[in-house]
């Protein structure tokens, strides 16, 4: 096979992710020596059509547009790889989903009929089949370069889903729940940021989603116990993850509870 | 004074530090307990102001925190927050990179650590998870070369528990308070009536250190000392595992309630196992440069909590919480013994203070077996 040729998309997103590629800055060089990049607006307006052999996709659906667009790239792409937590669980926006979508249009835009919007955001393996999803928000560099590299050689990417409490031992961190009492979403969180928060004396939040086996229930049992309200726990859960099960069960639990 | 395996004398602070100084321009790397963000943790030191002075910890399942003593003992905790693991069995460990020249393949193993270290201030029961890791990784038909490399290198001072916490269990697994073997020195702090160590020889090394150090012969009162606050240790312990017939009972109540229960409460996040001073269990992942011409053979801690662990070819063969709580509990007490000759728990109480929801394992290691009531 000649070079392969790699298209990033953007749906509805802060462009952090994709900013990711960018910001491999001294990768960069070896990216543009390994594949041709031909769609990429972030980076340059020249793009050439597909077919692509990699498409990178950024942001969830939240428009009847996109949602025929999302089609589009899965046509023209041997793989997708979607990337971050809107690719990969809608979002920040997937608060939308819980709420009265049209009473938030009315209490954001001052003229919401010129918006033509879904009432949901959804991620993009909601609507195509995707190759494989890499997590957080936003991802990690290194992790993208691992998942870009591995789809050249035909292998699967060495991409753990475990919890981000491994990262966060390895690391030789101080737990911050048991030392300092701390609410953290460690223990049931997707590993991959290398425990970024605890390592600053932060509570964890979430930000890759669930891990393969989270059981938030159990986590949150004991912050009750340890006097952590229940409204803060539903914020903790109702982040850029919302959507994401077992996130959204375990948070609606706590939903206007006091 | 003539030192020799067995022989104890005394330090007083100012002898200490000499002894510490000593490993360190015998090339040593001091590794030894500090106080930082709230916790005792393992850290590179240059001496004894590095050591965590006055300060005494209070563990409970699920909790954690320093608190002040009365007096300036430096060894007046338990144990640290992490154990002695990473040390020998780091948590990331490149073991080859492989060039492609050409049509050739260039394998070069990674570069090994080049200082050796000196533990200063192990715990007894710390001391006893390296020998538990001893028969896994160095002494067993398939040994780690580099376990084995940085092992023989380290210098170990070990010092004897007077202070166990609430989640301590040694003497259950008589891996302590007090250090019977696997040691260069062994000290004992005492306080009264003047800041000192009885220091035990358990070693040649430690015979040639301490030489060197001008330590005093020791009398029968430090001696007795040190025997009455080890033994007064033994008398504090937070927790007790009560090992008769425990293999029997935990591998003959397989399928018993208990299981289904622990597994409801535990969030899967395998801190218990990290927190493990002898818990080894590792993962090989392959990574490769972008070009495809440079590939990385790395090992990293792994935890059977994880549920990947235990993937093959179609799936997880324990894909439930249950699966996996009662493969660790099992293994840790009861089949460990079948495979290595002894029990791969210490009493150190960590994977109770540092489970994130308090599962202790000497109650669930107690229940399974009981009759439901």
């Amino acid at each position: 096979m000649g070079r392969a040729r790699l298209a990033v998309w953007k749906f509805a997103s802060c462009d952090g992710c994709q900013l990711s590629l960018l910001d491999c800055e001294d990768e960069l060089l070896d990216i543009a020596g390994a594949v041709d990049i031909v769609h990429f607006l972030e980076a340059s307006s020249h793009v050439e059509p597909g077919p692509y052999d990699l498409s990178i996709v950024e942001g969830s659906v939240t428009t009847p547009k996109d949602a025929a667009r999302i089609q589009h790239v899965r046509e023209v792409s041997k793989a997708v790889v979607t990337i971050g937590a809107c690719a990969t669980a809608g979002g920040i926006q997937a608060l939308r989903n819980f709420a009265d979508h049209a009473e938030m249009m009315r209490a954001v835009y001052a003229n919401p009929q010129y918006i033509e919007t879904l009432a949901t955001s959804t991620p993009i393996a909601a609507h195509i089949p995707v190759d494989f999803e890499l997590r957080g928000c936003p991802i990690d560099k290194g992790q993208l370069l691992q998942v870009i590299g591995a789809f050249l050689l035909g292998r699967k990417p060495p991409i753990r889903s475990h919890s981000t409490c491994m990262e966060c031992k390895a690391r030789g961190n101080v737990c911050v729940t048991v030392a300092h009492g701390t609410p953290c979403l460690g223990p049931v969180t997707h590993a991959g940021c290398g425990a970024l928060c605890p390592t600053y004396h932060r509570g964890c939040y979430g930000c890759f989603g669930p891990s393969d086996a989270a059981r938030p229930a159990a986590l949150v049992r004991d912050l009750l116990e340890r006097g952590v309200e229940r409204p803060e726990l539903y914020r903790l859960l109702s982040n850029f993850n919302a959507a994401a099960e077992p996130f959204r069960t375990e948070a609606e639990r706590h939903d206007g509870q006091d | 004074m003539q030192c020799s395996p067995g022989s104890q004398s005394v330090l007083d602070a100012g002898g200490f530090e000499r002894l510490l100084a000593l490993l360190r321009s015998d090339g040593f790397v001091l590794v030894g307990p500090i106080a930082r963000d709230g916790a005792i943790q393992l850290s590179a030191i240059t001496g004894i102001e590095d050591l965590p002075r006055g300060v005494g910890d209070e563990q409970s399942p699920g909790r954690y925190r320093l608190r002040p003593r009365e007096d300036d003992a430096l060894f007046g905790w338990a144990v640290p927050s992490q154990p002695w693991k990473k040390q020998f069995l780091p948590s990331r460990l490149d073991l080859v990179h492989i060039r492609r020249k050409g049509s050739a393949l260039e394998v070069e193993p990674a570069a090994a650590e080049a200082n050796p270290i000196a533990i200063i201030g192990a715990r007894p029961c710390e001391v006893a998870a390296m020998r538990v890791q001893d028969g896994v990784l160095r002494d067993g038909p398939h040994p780690d070369s580099d376990y084995a490399a940085r092992r023989e290198a380290a210098f170990v001072l070990a010092v004897n528990c007077g202070t166990p916490s609430g989640t301590c269990f040694c003497v259950s697994m008589d891996t302590g308070p007090r250090a019977k073997a696997g040691f260069d020195l062994a000290a004992t702090e005492l306080m009264e009536p003047n800041h000192r160590f009885l220091i035990e020889v358990g070693s040649d090394a430690g015979a040639r250190v301490l030489e060197r150090v001008a330590a005093t012969p020791a009398t029968d009162g430090d001696i007795a000392a040190a025997a009455d606050l080890v033994a007064g240790a033994a008398q504090k312990m937070g927790r007790a595992l009560d090992n008769k017939g425990l293999t029997e009972r935990l591998l003959g109540n397989l399928e018993h309630p208990r299981w289904d229960d622990v597994a409801e409460r535990c969030v899967g996040c395998g801190n218990c196992t990290l927190a493990c001073p002898t818990c080894f269990c590792t993962n090989v992942e392959d990574s490769s440069n972008l070009g495809g011409d440079v590939a990385t053979r790395t090992r990293t801690w792994d935890s059977c909590f994880a549920l990947d662990f235990a993937y093959i070819h179609g799936g997880s063969v324990r894909p439930t919480l249950r699966a996996r709580y009662r493969q660790w509990l099992t293994h840790k007490l009861a089949t460990w013994v079948e495979q290595f000759g002894t029990s791969g728990c210490v009493g150190c109480g960590r994977c109770i203070t540092w489970c994130p929801v308090g599962i202790d394992l000497t109650v669930e290691a107690g229940a399974v077996g009981e009759a439901r009531g």
